[in-house]
């Protein structure tokens, strides 16, 4: 064997195993990632009333619920759903149907208390005629925003679709 | 392969490649931000925030693209003692550095008006983040030793195990909830293309000015250093005679 092949070899192993090392340490670590918990993810896991994480999905159809600065609202993934209220101002992408993420804690009823509100954008860039053609032709739910909220909905995507 | 190893030859092929990579990339460059800026619609949700894409996605793509080259020269320099895999991984670092910059400020930018922050350390930023360290750490291990051999020894050996960031990076929006939205462009995926054409247009085009402007700074710069380690022998021939 030569150098050259000896050194091919030695790097290619030492690659391979780096590879597996990482994957290892990823696959161990792995919910210590999420920056998210959706609602039902909270109904597979015991967070305790006062503990601070951050919570995500998309904002119900015609659940906002405006009073003065102060805002109501349901988180859900379409399967779970946890109701939030939060004082302060939104971020301008905020609307029914789109996706959060919002930092605070639950109390003893389940209710979310939100210190912050940060709008989740989606993967979906077109211009506003084509947004309108879409709506118009019935196409809208199954090409954009129902896609999202079935197979993008966080929590749910992992455990059951696939 | 070792065709390519002698400098004399190599400069010839740089020096023929040069003038048609600086054409592509004036070319890209206008079509690119004309559309970016001008001719492409709005968005029907970020409205004309939307133009920032096309900044901040062709340079992520850049920042990945030119680690993969550098990890792949930094390790044909470690095996095969390739005196050009050398210089270009050497070259690449800091283009790949600015644009991995360039991707996380627009990013930023873009982020304060549509999520609401300017920052938050969920995988997709956070690994990111890292990509631009890795970096700055290969530069800086690099030029660290007054043996340049040692130097390029140690840097290629970062260049190679920082590698397992790159699939982190990609993939850290599909594996864990992130804020980050997942890719828009994605061919094999399931997915598909989530971009309407006119947007694709600025995209594609810029991606390529970017792709172009590398390699053209790549051959510069390996020709700025065989230029520069000929002065050195010159200077140690003088020295010692």
């Amino acid at each position: 064997m030569t150098r050259k092949k000896q050194r091919l070899y030695f790097i290619g192993l030492g690659m391979l195993a780096l590879g597996g090392a990482t994957a290892l340490v990823l696959t161990a670590i792995g919910d210590n990632l999420l920056y998210f918990y959706s609602p039902t993810d909270l109904t597979e896991r015991e967070v305790a009333p006062g503990q601070r994480f951050r919570l995500g999905g998309l904002v119900e159809e015609g659940s906002v619920d405006k009073d003065g600065e102060t805002i109501r609202f349901v988180v859900t993934d379409m399967v779970h759903t946890v109701p939030v209220t939060y004082t302060g101002i939104l971020p301008d992408l905020f609307r029914e149907g789109q996706g959060v993420v919002t930092e605070g804690q639950l109390d003893m009823n389940g209710l979310f208390t939100a210190a912050s509100v940060l709008a989740k954008h989606d993967e979906n860039y077109m211009p506003p005629e084509v947004a309108d053609a879409l709506k118009k032709s019935g196409h809208w739910e199954e090409g954009v925003a129902g896609a999202e909220a079935a197979a993008k909905a966080p929590g749910n995507a992992e455990p059951s679709s696939h | 392969m070792h065709r390519y190893a002698n400098p004399t030859r190599f400069l010839r092929i740089a020096n023929a490649i040069l003038p048609w990579s600086t054409g592509v990339m004036v070319i890209a460059f206008a079509v690119g931000l004309s559309y970016a800026l001008v001719f492409s619609p709005p968005d029907y949700q970020q409205s004309e925030t939307v133009r920032i894409m096309y900044v901040h996605v062709p340079s992520a793509w850049m920042g990945l693209f030119v680690y993969t080259a550098m990890a792949i020269a930094s390790g044909v320099a470690l095996i095969w003692r390739h005196p050009v895999a050398d210089l270009s991984a050497r070259c690449s670092a800091p283009v790949g550095a600015a644009f991995t910059f360039i991707c996380l400020v627009t990013g930023a930018l873009w982020g304060k008006p549509m999520w609401g922050t300017w920052w938050v350390w969920d995988a997709r930023l956070t690994s990111m983040l890292i990509l631009l360290f890795l970096y700055l750490g290969y530069m800086a291990l690099a030029n660290a030793f007054d043996d340049r051999q040692r130097g390029a020894k140690a840097a290629a050996v970062l260049a190679l195990v920082g590698w397992v960031n790159i699939p982190i990076i990609k993939f850290s929006v599909d594996w864990w909830n992130t804020l980050h939205q997942p890719a828009s462009v994605n061919p094999v995926g399931e997915s598909g293309i989530a971009i309407d054409g006119a947007m694709l247009i600025p995209l594609f085009a810029m991606a390529i000015a970017f792709k172009a402007y590398y390699v053209t700074t790549l051959l510069m710069g390996i020709r700025r250093e065989i230029a520069a380690a000929k002065v050195r022998s010159l200077r140690l021939v003088d020295v010692q005679g």
